[in-house]
């Protein structure tokens, strides 16, 4: 059995309608459990990212990107172990004011985790941090002694350690003299 | 200066332009890319688009087919046996999820279709409207490409766009959906064929080293031997392998959708590979130092038993897909690119050879493989009449020179086996998706494809009855195919499999069935049934030399089984005699 660590997949693509399906679509054929999904534009415009965390192994992971980067609409799939990626999930946490009004606890919590405090009402406080999931899980911990009454946490976004942009190089090698998509109607995908 | 040009040029494109429907504008992009033959059937969708159509009677022809299974199965065959794209146009809601299987199986067997739906309006999508379905989502992941369209002016480029990618690369089936108000909208129409996109290499280029790494392997193995796949003949590249072959002296094995891709005798060919294929083939699998896999993907069916597979070989994959390489057998060595290219490459480099003796060991298989199974099988003394003798017979009544179309069964197997080939793109059968009720329709557009050529189908009693309405296609169309019943009056391989694994408990199998002369008259199809040996050779005969279809009933024997056959799931080595 091959060793299953986690991998983070960025995915570049096409900016059109139903592509988040069809790059889902090749995970749940083999099984793969998505951990956490992001989609964003990326630095080039028109172009869309998206950040995949998922557990596995590698040969599994090097078949999975060939499958999705087979589909037509998707421009390439790179997919990196934990070292090789610097990413973050952000975390918002809601808890009632009058824990905060009780005692230095929450306070204290915030502070040693550099959380921060986004909103006050009487009602409840809003806390935010960003981290790594198992940070903002400790944190979800530590202030549910006093009662989390809403949580949630957003997918990785993740950025490499390589100096030049993976996708910006790939563009580049291609020849675009002669690629005529600057007569693609602006209407087709809208 | 250059801008000034490039406004120039789209002056220039604004005056040629000529306004029309949506309609008539799918019409007219489809006879931009050399579209002859139109498989359809019309519904409220797509009227506006057939109403277009019927300007165009001399420019196209339009198979009007009784099932769109049937329309997209004959857009297969067609493509297949003309390497040009199939045309498929279907209506909206059923009309579209009729095509589903025949999308699949075109998905599997890389077959370049490009197939029209309608759609309701626009305005309507979304909202459980008459015959709307969500045809996009349904048919995502069975074909290459898709797109729904909503304004008449994204119909060029998106028709543009799918004849480029169902042809390109590894061909494949892709499905255009378009709105009922993009048809009746008018627009400035102007046609463009697109030659690349983006996000979409086709071809990738050919890593030189492993050209070398390759070219190394070949030199020094031993015991070498080819897998043909259908890459060869959608790559157009059966000359490439044959010189490689005939350079270097290796014995060459086809798949079952590499069949044809050399003649059968060659005296390089070693046979069929695969669960029923032929027994030095899979047996020596196992001895073969080298497998040189060219343009096939290791089909659990070719590979069986994947950690007793090739067990002594490296393995050279020539390959257009990189999602293939490493799928299922790892290759030592991946030559990603067209074969068409990288098999010249090979063939420069490689030293001349020949392997005489590991050939000769194939050719005492072969010897036992006759003596065990096909003699019994093509010259049985006694007993009932065994399919094997019928598709031999009716190869060499056709020169062994006809397109062979199977349905899905024992005779697709015995056909495969025993009908023999001259020349490429001699076959049409359904391979990875294994379709019954494929055959009919396919032959029907493989004939249209080819009308110099005889088209033979060999269909099952099960699987004729699956699509049995394209008669209709032959009548109204008048399509000289001629169709070999093979009548077991059962679902033969299924039975064949009870009987083998399923201590002969034969459950659903056996077939009560009508009188497929009495429904062949109905359509005006002439027809024969043999049900004696002394009667068949001039059956044969009759049906060749009729001008026109022909239905040729045989009754076989009922209970008669492929042999060899590698059990599923067991190793090749483990393929058994009987
Ligand atoms: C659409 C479809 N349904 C079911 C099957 C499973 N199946 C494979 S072969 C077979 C029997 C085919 O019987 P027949 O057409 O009479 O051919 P024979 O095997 O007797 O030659 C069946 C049911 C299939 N391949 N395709
Ligand atoms: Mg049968």
């Amino acid at each position: 059995m091959a060793i299953q660590q986690e991998f983070t997949f960025t995915i570049f693509s096409e900016n059109h309608v139903g592509l988040l399906n069809q790059i889902t679509s090749v995970f749940t054929r083999r099984h793969l459990n998505i951990e956490s999904l992001t989609t964003s534009e990326s630095a080039i415009l028109g172009i869309h990212k998206f950040t995949i965390v998922v557990f596995s192994n590698q040969e599994e992971v090097e078949k999975t990107a060939k499958q999705i980067e087979k589909k037509i609409d998707v421009i390439k799939c790179f997919y990196f172990k934990a070292d090789e990626i610097i990413h973050q999930e952000v975390a918002l946490y809601k808890v009632p004011t009058e824990m905060i009004l009780n005692g230095n606890e929450i306070e204290n919590i915030v502070r040693k985790y550099s959380a921060r405090i986004l909103e006050i009402t009487s009602e409840y406080t809003v806390i935010e941090k960003t981290g790594h999931k198992s940070e903002t899980q400790e944190l979800f911990e530590q202030l549910d002694q006093y009662g989390v009454t809403q949580f949630t946490r957003s997918g990785r976004i993740a950025i490499t350690k390589l100096k030049t942009e993976l996708l910006e190089k790939y563009l580049k090698k291609l020849d675009f003299d002669d690629i005529d998509y600057e007569d693609e109607p602006t209407s087709l995908y809208n | 200066m250059e801008t000034q040009t490039k406004t120039e040029m789209k002056e220039t494109k604004k005056r040629q332009a000529v306004n029309m429907t949506g309609a008539e504008a799918i019409i007219r992009s489809l006879i931009a890319e050399e579209t002859e033959t139109i498989f359809g059937y019309p519904g409220g969708a797509m009227i506006p688009t057939y109403d277009a159509l019927y300007n165009f009677e001399k420019e196209v022809n339009h198979i009007l087919v009784r099932h769109e299974q049937g329309a997209i199965h004959a857009a297969q065959g067609f493509a297949r046996v003309t390497g040009k794209t199939g045309v498929a146009m279907v209506t909206s809601g059923p009309g579209a999820t009729n095509t589903v299987t025949g999308l699949a199986d075109a998905m599997l067997d890389s077959t370049p279709l490009v197939v029209i739906t309608g759609q309701v309006g626009s305005s309507l999508l979304g909202t459980d409207a008459f015959q709307e379905t969500d045809v996009v989502g349904i048919t995502q992941p069975i074909t290459k490409w898709n797109f729904q369209v909503k304004k008449a002016e994204d119909i060029p480029y998106a028709i543009a766009k799918a004849f480029f990618i169902a042809r390109s690369g590894r061909p494949g089936p892709v499905l255009i959906d378009i709105t009922k108000d993009a048809q009746t909208a008018q627009f400035d129409y102007l046609y463009k064929k697109i030659k690349s996109i983006r996000s979409y290499i086709p071809r990738p280029t050919i890593d030189k080293s492993s050209i070398e790494s390759a070219v190394q392997l070949i030199n020094l193995a031993k015991k070498p031997m080819i897998l043909a796949g259908q890459g060869i003949i959608l790559g157009n590249a059966e000359q490439e392998l044959i010189t490689f072959a005939e350079k270097t002296g290796i014995p060459v094995a086809w798949t079952l959708l590499g069949l044809s891709s050399i003649p059968s005798n060659h005296p390089l060919n070693i046979g069929m590979l695969g669960m029923h294929g032929n027994y030095g083939p899979n047996i020596k699998t196992n001895e073969a130092d080298l497998i040189i896999a060219i343009g096939m993907r290791f089909d659990d069916r070719v590979t069986g038993d994947l950690n007793s597979y090739a067990i002594k070989a490296k393995v050279i994959h020539l390959e257009i897909d990189p999602a293939e390489i490493n799928k299922n057998v790892h290759a030592d060595v991946p030559v990603l690119g067209d074969v068409k290219d990288s098999l010249p490459l090979l063939t420069e480099k490689v030293n001349k050879n020949n392997h005489e003796s590991w050939l000769e060991e194939f050719k005492a298989c072969d010897r036992i493989e006759k003596t065990r199974i096909i003699e019994k099988e093509i010259n049985p003394p006694t007993g009932g009449i065994k399919m094997g003798e019928v598709i031999h017979k009716v190869s060499t009544a056709f020169n062994d020179d006809a397109i062979m179309v199977t349905d899905v069964g024992q005779h697709q197997m015995m056909s495969s086996r025993y009908f023999k080939f001259k020349q490429s793109r001699s076959v049409v059968t359904s391979g990875g998706l294994g379709t019954m009720g494929f055959g009919l329709p396919a032959a029907i557009g493989a004939k249209l494809g080819n009308p110099e050529r005889p088209v033979c189908l060999f269909v099952g009693d099960g699987g004729l009855q699956m699509t049995i309405q394209e008669m209709g296609t032959i009548l109204q169309s008048k399509i000289p195919v001629k169709i070999v019943l093979l009548n077991n009056n059962y679902l033969g391989m299924v039975r064949q499999w009870q009987e083998l694994f399923f201590e002969s408990r034969y459950s659903s199998t056996n077939l009560i069935n009508p009188d497929f002369q009495t429904i062949a008259k109905g359509y005006k199809i002439e027809s024969n049934k043999v049900t004696n040996r002394e009667d068949l050779q001039n059956a044969v005969e009759k049906m060749i030399t009729h001008n026109g279809p022909y239905l040729l009933e045989v009754l076989v024997e009922k209970e008669g089984n492929v042999f060899p056959m590698v059990p599923a799931g067991a190793s090749v080595s483990d393929i058994r005699l009987e």
